[in-house]
């Protein structure tokens, strides 16, 4: 296996981009992402998406954002793992890259969400739980989740305003991040009186939706050393899966496919969550930030929430999330959500993370949870120079 | 929901129809070709008694297409007495009355109708377990 490295970077910012077809959205990352590796072509484009068919009834991305980004003729398809299709389309770049076969490959994450009303993007996230046995008894994506947060403040004791710091600190984070959805803080106190959408989520637990698309160029470490500058390697990519539906697991709270691709990585990485400088997890809602810290090591069973609450999470604490904002506040557009947050991992490591570098950081970790925990993806980037 | 799809889960849907395996002796609901516990052929119907708590629930505000005209609703996930968790409405109780542990039963109830000339589709929900008043 080569070691890969990531040669550039491109994100548009998550937003309401009335102006913007899904495919220019795509096309955009791409080119910025290939300007930014001082590149002109690739060999393969793997994108990430969950809902261009239902929402822009759009399918065959790899073929049309390839020619929209001007690189009509290479090998592109698309790859589709619900919530976590854009950290798997960089998974599948890496082992192209890594196994030798392909030099240069892009993963782009796109989506385009404000193309569907409120209830189709409802109905169309709901199809990343069990269609016959969840979505048609009219449990919501929202839902599911929230029995989760239900169960897990009547097993370990918690209110739900003990959730807050997750939204507080993604909000500040975001506020400092010129390409984030919602560039403003919040108060605990908004976070308690937010309208409810699925009790006890409400609004402010629940990432804001928009449109987005990121990529990231990756090849061979050599490359990297000639093109420069600080050489960011993918030292672990990993993922793991368990059951769609969550009525079909022992225990619901026990996060497997988020626990096992951790571990395969910090295998591969020879790491342990001691090292992790900062973790850009999926914090889809409140209750999956919680219940990822602990599958990834970083707190015991019922001690994510408590993580939060003794600042540990902010930008100054053990282990730093949602740095430039989260799914919560830079905006969860759902195919390449997992793609931003290996764009922002790889800015810190880099030192390009503006207001809200960490300083001295080596090593990042992201995690890409695809349904209620059912494809779980998680890399961890080290900065070599 | 599609007519054939429907027609294919009657037994779940109507009658809480799930499997035991035969190698294990879990029960599985949905039933499955292959065990998840010991990854063996399973394929011994077993109809279910219906009973059971309620693990959680959650009272949707914002339903998907389809499920409007009846938010707000409670759907909750329910631990069977044979073991498995069920995804399921909760129903004849107001949101207040609902807490986790709390006894339930299965009924046959409508679950929406998609528009004027389309499928009316019944299934399971779960109510307050209902307590036999002794006679005096």
């Amino acid at each position: 296996m080569r070691e890969v490295a990531i040669l550039g970077l491109g994100q548009t910012p998550v937003g309401e981009h009335w102006e913007i077809s899904l495919r220019d959205l795509g096309a955009q990352a791409v080119v910025a992402a290939l300007k930014d590796a001082g590149l002109e072509a690739a060999e393969l484009l793997v994108v990430g998406n969950m809902l261009s068919g239902s929402l822009s009834h759009q399918e065959n991305l790899g073929a049309l954002i390839a020619d929209y980004a001007g690189l009509r003729g290479i090998e592109a398809l698309k790859v589709e793992a619900a919530c976590a299709s854009g950290a798997m389309a960089v998974r599948m770049a890496y082992l192209a890259v890594a196994g030798g076969l392909v030099d240069v490959a892009i993963a782009c994450g796109v989506e385009k969400m404000t193309d569907g009303s409120g209830e189709e993007t409802t109905t169309a996230l709901a199809a990343a739980a069990d269609d016959l046995f969840e979505s048609d008894q009219g449990v919501s994506f929202v839902a599911l989740n929230a029995m989760l947060m239900r169960r897990y403040m009547h097993e370990f004791g918690y209110r739900r305003e003990d959730f807050a710091e997750f939204a507080v600190n993604a909000h500040r984070n975001a506020a400092r991040n010129p390409n984030a959805m919602f560039r403003r803080p919040i108060t605990h106190q908004a976070f308690a009186e937010a309208k409810m959408i699925a009790t006890p989520i409400s609004l402010l637990d629940s990432a804001g939706i928009g449109d987005g698309a990121a990529a990231v160029v990756l090849g061979p470490v050599d490359w990297a050393r000639r093109q420069g500058g600080a050489i960011i390697r993918i030292a672990a990519s990993a993922s793991a899966t368990d059951s769609v539906a969550l009525h079909d697991r022992d225990d619901p709270l026990d996060l497997q496919a988020a626990s096992r691709s951790a571990q395969r990585a910090y295998a591969q990485a020879g790491v342990g969550p001691q090292d992790i400088d900062l973790f850009e997890l999926h914090d889809a809602f409140t209750i999956m930030s919680a219940l990822s810290l602990e599958a990834a090591g970083f707190a015991p069973r019922g001690g994510g929430v408590r993580l939060a609450l003794e600042g540990e999470i902010s930008l100054q604490g053990r282990i730093p999330i949602s740095t430039m904002g989260g799914l919560k506040a830079r905006g969860h557009p759902v195919g390449a959500t997992g793609v931003y947050q290996i764009v922002e991992a790889a800015l810190q490591l880099r030192g390009q993370a503006g207001e809200n570098q960490i300083p001295n950081c080596r090593l990042a970790m992201t995690q890409n949870i695809g349904g209620s925990g059912a494809n779980v993806v998680t890399h961890i980037l080290e900065r070599l120079a | 929901m599609t007519i054939p799809s429907y027609w294919r889960t009657r037994k779940q849907r109507l009658s809480l129809q799930g499997e035991i395996c035969p190698h294990c002796q879990r029960r599985l609901f949905p039933p499955r070709d292959i065990c998840p516990y010991c990854n063996g052929p399973a394929k011994v119907a077993i109809p279910f008694s219906g009973r059971g708590r309620v693990y959680s629930f959650s009272l949707v505000h914002n339903a998907p297409a389809g499920f409007e005209p009846y938010a707000p609703y409670l759907v909750a996930l329910i631990k069977l007495e044979e073991g498995p968790l069920v995804t399921a409405q909760l129903t004849d109780v107001s949101p207040d009355e609902v807490s986790i542990g709390m006894p339930v039963e299965m009924v046959t109830r409508k679950l929406r109708e998609e528009g004027e000339e389309g499928l009316i589709t019944y299934g399971y929900k779960f109510r307050p377990l209902l307590q036999a008043v002794e006679a005096s």
